[in-house]
């Protein structure tokens, strides 16, 4: 379970949000400039808030009453950008097993052929992200937050920068994730036709704030165009 | 052709072990030095980018004679070393690197500086994110990624090394098998009478070495490049 009770400032844009994330897949659905990036790097701990709190499951990541702030790469939360973010140095097997190797884990060959199986990456490994399409690299970065066995995946609009094509391509391997790694998400986006395959909650933002929460029926034709 | 004398093999040999010497200990300072005009913003950074570049613009015999004042037998520094830990660098091959090393610190750190200012940022916040401290991001992605730079600085500084004539002399002088680099061995045997076909070897001996020095760090600029573009 996530609780997310933040406020910043940036200029005259202010943020202040408050919502719940248990299991399954949570969206965060708006139109650009309602503050969503800002929301996920704040989870991940990339941006620090003004004010209030995050926590997740017993775990507070961020007080700022009581001075806490979690740095990322103790946080355990895995983050898939907007644009891939591969390391070109280094191959395919090399990034997937990037979090692991840095967090310390054992190998697990487990976890990892799963992993590879079921985002359909085996045939890659040994190649550099440069030689790989669009969508063969978001999918290694799915992988690669994975492997390193996260409490929470973060996803920030992870198909934003596919052509269609690649974003019917890469939608069944996000549905078959939510199904089979057990792993709570908070899912970005403000496409609500991709939001309504994946989503199991809905948390409405527009201009900093949480306009609504619930289920899948904030995504109706109607709501996105109140947002539009 | 490559018939050197003992005595003008002698000072190739020392001229290598002089500017491998220099690169190795500046490359460490030439990374953080580096590191710190890419990334941090601090008082005096205009002061010390100027600093910097000054072994660049003074006469080399300027430099030569600060360093003979401050790391001289009597010199502050020079004093405090040879009483505590027993390093010596006056009239020695030592001091003869030092003043390489100095010398070429510009040339290097300017590439380094350059290859970390162009280095994705947001590739190290996701190596944050995938459980790599501070230290670790430096090592896995940053130093890798700055590889092709490294190298080019390193190469620059040994050249500039291999070449140092002026700041070395003044500082510690030109003593045969201990200070008398190549280039300090061509002067001398210049003023010799008849030197002019020993110093004509050197001379040819020098050019193979740049040249040698120049081939080799393209190929690994090359080598550096191509993994960092994921080649």
């Amino acid at each position: 379970m996530l609780a997310v009770d933040v406020e910043k400032e940036f200029g005259t844009f202010k943020l202040a949000v408050r919502f719940e994330a248990a299991g399954g897949v949570t969206a965060l659905f708006g139109p650009s400039g309602a503050g969503k990036t800002t929301i996920v790097n704040m989870i991940a701990g990339l941006v620090p808030p003004d004010r209030g709190s995050i926590v997740l499951g017993d775990k507070v990541l961020f007080d700022a009453a009581a001075g806490i702030n979690v740095p990322p790469h103790r946080r355990h939360i895995g983050y898939v950008f907007q644009e891939d973010r591969l390391f070109p140095h280094l191959s395919v097997r090399q990034n997937l097993d990037y979090g692991r190797r840095m967090s310390g884990l054992l190998r697990n060959p487990n976890d990892f052929a799963r992993i590879v199986a079921l985002l359909d990456i085996g045939h890659l490994l040994e190649r550099r992200p440069r030689l790989l399409s669009g969508g063969e690299r978001q999918r290694v970065a799915v992988g690669r937050a994975l492997l390193m066995r996260p409490g929470l995946l973060l996803l920030d609009e992870p198909l934003a920068s596919l052509d269609a094509g690649r974003k019917r391509e890469i939608l069944p391997y996000l549905v078959r994730l939510r199904d089979d790694a057990r792993v709570p998400m908070v899912y970005v986006s403000h496409t609500a036709a991709e939001l309504r395959r994946i989503a199991s909650k809905v948390v409405r933002l527009d201009a900093g704030r949480v306009v609504a929460a619930g289920g899948l029926e904030l995504l109706d034709a109607t709501a996105l165009d109140e947002l539009e | 052709m490559f018939d050197l004398s003992p005595a003008e093999w002698t000072a190739v040999l020392l001229s290598l072990r002089i500017a491998l010497v220099a690169t190795a200990f500046a490359l460490p300072f030439g990374i953080a030095i580096g590191w710190l005009l890419a990334r941090k913003e601090f008082w005096g950074k205009t002061l010390l980018d100027g600093l910097l570049y000054l072994p660049l613009v003074l006469p080399p015999v300027v430099t030569g004679y600060l360093l003979l004042i401050s790391f001289g037998k009597k010199g502050p520094i020079g004093a405090f070393l040879a009483d505590h830990f027993g390093i010596v660098f006056s009239f020695r091959w030592t001091g003869a690197a030092l003043s390489c090393g100095i010398m070429g610190f510009p040339l290097m750190v300017r590439p380094i500086r350059l290859a970390l200012e162009a280095i994705d940022r947001r590739l190290e916040e996701a190596a944050g994110t995938l459980g790599a401290g501070r230290f670790l991001v430096f090592l896995t992605i940053t130093l890798p990624l700055a590889l092709p730079g490294i190298i080019a600085g390193a190469v620059l500084c040994f050249a500039r090394a291999l070449g140092e004539f002026g700041a070395t002399i003044t500082f510690v002088s030109n003593i045969p098998g201990e200070t008398q680099t190549i280039s300090a061995a061509i002067y001398t045997l210049m003023q010799i009478p008849g030197g002019d076909a020993a110093a004509g070897r050197l001379v040819l001996f020098a050019i193979i070495l740049a040249l040698a020095a120049l081939v080799v760090s393209e190929w690994f600029a090359r080598r550096a490049g191509m993994r960092v573009q994921g080649n």
